[in-house]
């Protein structure tokens, strides 16, 4: 949890190997509230930095998920497809979308550490 | 019923029932110009099933309580509705619209003749305006008032009726749409057998003073939860209930709202509303288009104002309410198309994000109404 990076649009990242995990922070999923549906992005597909990657359908309302960094996915999290309610169970670890293969991990030096990001939602109400 | 909502912070107004939503830990948003409870810490699903298995408790108290009196009150009301007011038995309801002078609807109302006195409950983007229509429409034959003291608390579900029975013995009388003065816990209530999710229940009318009393003698039965407006939208949407400002509006007639059946045979006849000449051409002719039932597949839950096509690709429409439906599984919408393409099983597209997702036409409500009719 502690080496996960954060973005300003409530995603969290987790690196390994040039690989990233991808998914929203518990307090995106907090204010989405229940999700119904989310759409991934196909395994192979190219995703720009901060191009749409996924959509997630809670009972009010669409949210777009964006890429936080450029790069080809490599896997999508097919459980959500029956347990979209994993997104907000447990939205850091079974309720990740979708694995990106990294183009330049240097784009992620923008992302905030928990700490940061904790101040930052603070911030935020 | 309730339509846009209102988004002007400085002059935000609360319900009698803030603190008590506020206690339980309600998200609470700024709605129609008041600040409502969207959902609870359980979240809309639960309070949403909570409502078909048991019985849920909403604040409405942000709609428009409004009493017209005085001699020929009903025939008034009759220039301004399509409904048949005049001959709505004592103690009960009637489903019935504002109607413009193009035969579009300014509002959806409920009116109670309470013997003496016709209570409308209005929705609250439309009170103000409402009462101005009454006020001008009745120049000053009927008396006309706005009951901004009043609370409504609405308890929705199965387990309702045993609810109230406990609160207020004479509510187990009450058929579906009928009402009665009673005490409820010990305060002075108008309770109707009626409500907006397709369940039985009932909407209990109190004085601002008594509403906390009331809302907390009624919370704490073992059978109740309270709910939002979120679930209230989506018990609504599978009950196949318009909201005002997306499914009916200023442009849709009653006709093609599919809403004919609360206009009575004498009024269809008479006429003597507005718009009467569209509506009556209507009923005779039938409407160019109707709003249906449409039943995406898949799961992607598909929203207001998405474009309807035709077998043949055609835009045939558009989807005035869609989101995901709890109890029905999956995805459910309603939607206008033009009246060739409304017959329930005809095969429709739905473009999503670019992409086309095949749907059908359906039968409306997607969840069927477990009303108290006898």
């Amino acid at each position: 949890m502690s080496d996960l990076k954060f973005s300003n649009e409530h995603e969290w990242v987790d690196v390994e190997d040039g690989i990233a995990t991808v998914g929203i922070s518990d307090y995106a999923q907090e204010q989405l509230g229940d999700v119904v549906y989310v759409e991934l992005p196909e395994v192979g597909q190219q995703i720009a930095r901060e191009g749409q990657a996924a959509v997630v359908e809670s009972v009010k309302a669409a949210s777009e998920i964006y890429a936080p960094a450029g790069g080809e996915v490599v896997e999508v999290n097919n459980a959500l497809e029956d347990e979209p309610g994993l997104v907000n169970g447990d939205p850091t670890g079974g309720g990740w979308f979708f694995k990106l293969k990294l183009d330049d991990e240097a784009e992620l030096a923008g992302l905030m550490d928990a700490d940061a990001y904790q101040e930052y939602v603070e911030e935020l109400g | 019923m309730d339509g846009t909502n209102g988004t002007d912070s400085e002059s935000i107004k609360t319900t009698p029932l803030h603190d008590s939503h506020v206690a339980l830990g309600a998200k609470m948003v700024p709605f129609t110009g008041y600040s409502m409870p969207l959902q609870y810490p359980t979240g809309i699903l639960k309070e949403h099933f909570h409502t078909r298995e048991s019985a849920s408790l909403f604040d409405v108290s942000h709609m428009g309580q409004i009493s017209i009196w005085g001699d020929g009150a009903a025939h008034a009301l009759e220039w301004l509705v399509p409904g048949d007011i005049i001959g709505l038995a004592p103690w009960s309801l009637r489903y019935t619209q504002f109607t413009n002078a193009e035969g579009g609807i300014r509002d959806d109302l409920m009116v109670t003749n309470a013997e003496g006195r016709l209570l409308l409950v209005v929705n609250a983007a439309c009170k103000d305006a409402d009462l101005g229509l009454l006020e001008i429409g009745f120049r000053g034959a009927v008396d006309v008032a706005m009951h901004n003291d009043k609370a409504l608390i609405a308890l929705q579900g199965p387990a309702a009726a045993a609810v109230m029975a406990r609160h207020a013995p004479a509510s187990a009388a009450l058929k579906f749409m009928t009402a009665g003065t009673m005490k409820v816990a010990g305060a002075d209530a108008i309770v109707s057998r009626s409500g907006y999710t397709g369940e039985d229940g009932f909407e209990i009318s109190v004085y601002g003073e008594d509403a906390r009393h009331v809302w907390e003698a009624l919370a704490a039965a073992p059978e109740v939860a309270p709910a939002g407006l979120g679930a209230r939208d989506s018990l609504r949407l599978e009950a196949g209930l318009c909201l005002y400002g997306h499914d009916i509006d200023e442009t849709t007639s009653p006709v093609e709202a599919g809403l004919l059946w609360s206009i009575g045979k004498r009024r269809r006849e008479e006429g003597g509303f507005p718009g009467a000449e569209r509506i009556q051409a209507e009923i005779a002719d039938g409407a160019t288009r109707r709003r249906v039932g449409i039943l995406p597949e898949g799961r992607a839950p598909v929203r207001e104002n998405t474009e309807i096509l035709s077998a043949g690709d055609e835009p045939i429409g558009k989807v005035t309410s869609g989101g995901f439906g709890p109890s029905a599984g999956g995805p459910v919408a309603m939607g206008y198309v033009d009246a060739a393409h409304a017959k329930a099983g005809n095969a429709v597209g739905l473009m999503l994000r670019g992409k086309k997702v095949p749907a059908s036409i359906v039968k409306l409500p997607f969840t069927a109404h477990r009303y108290h009719k006898d």
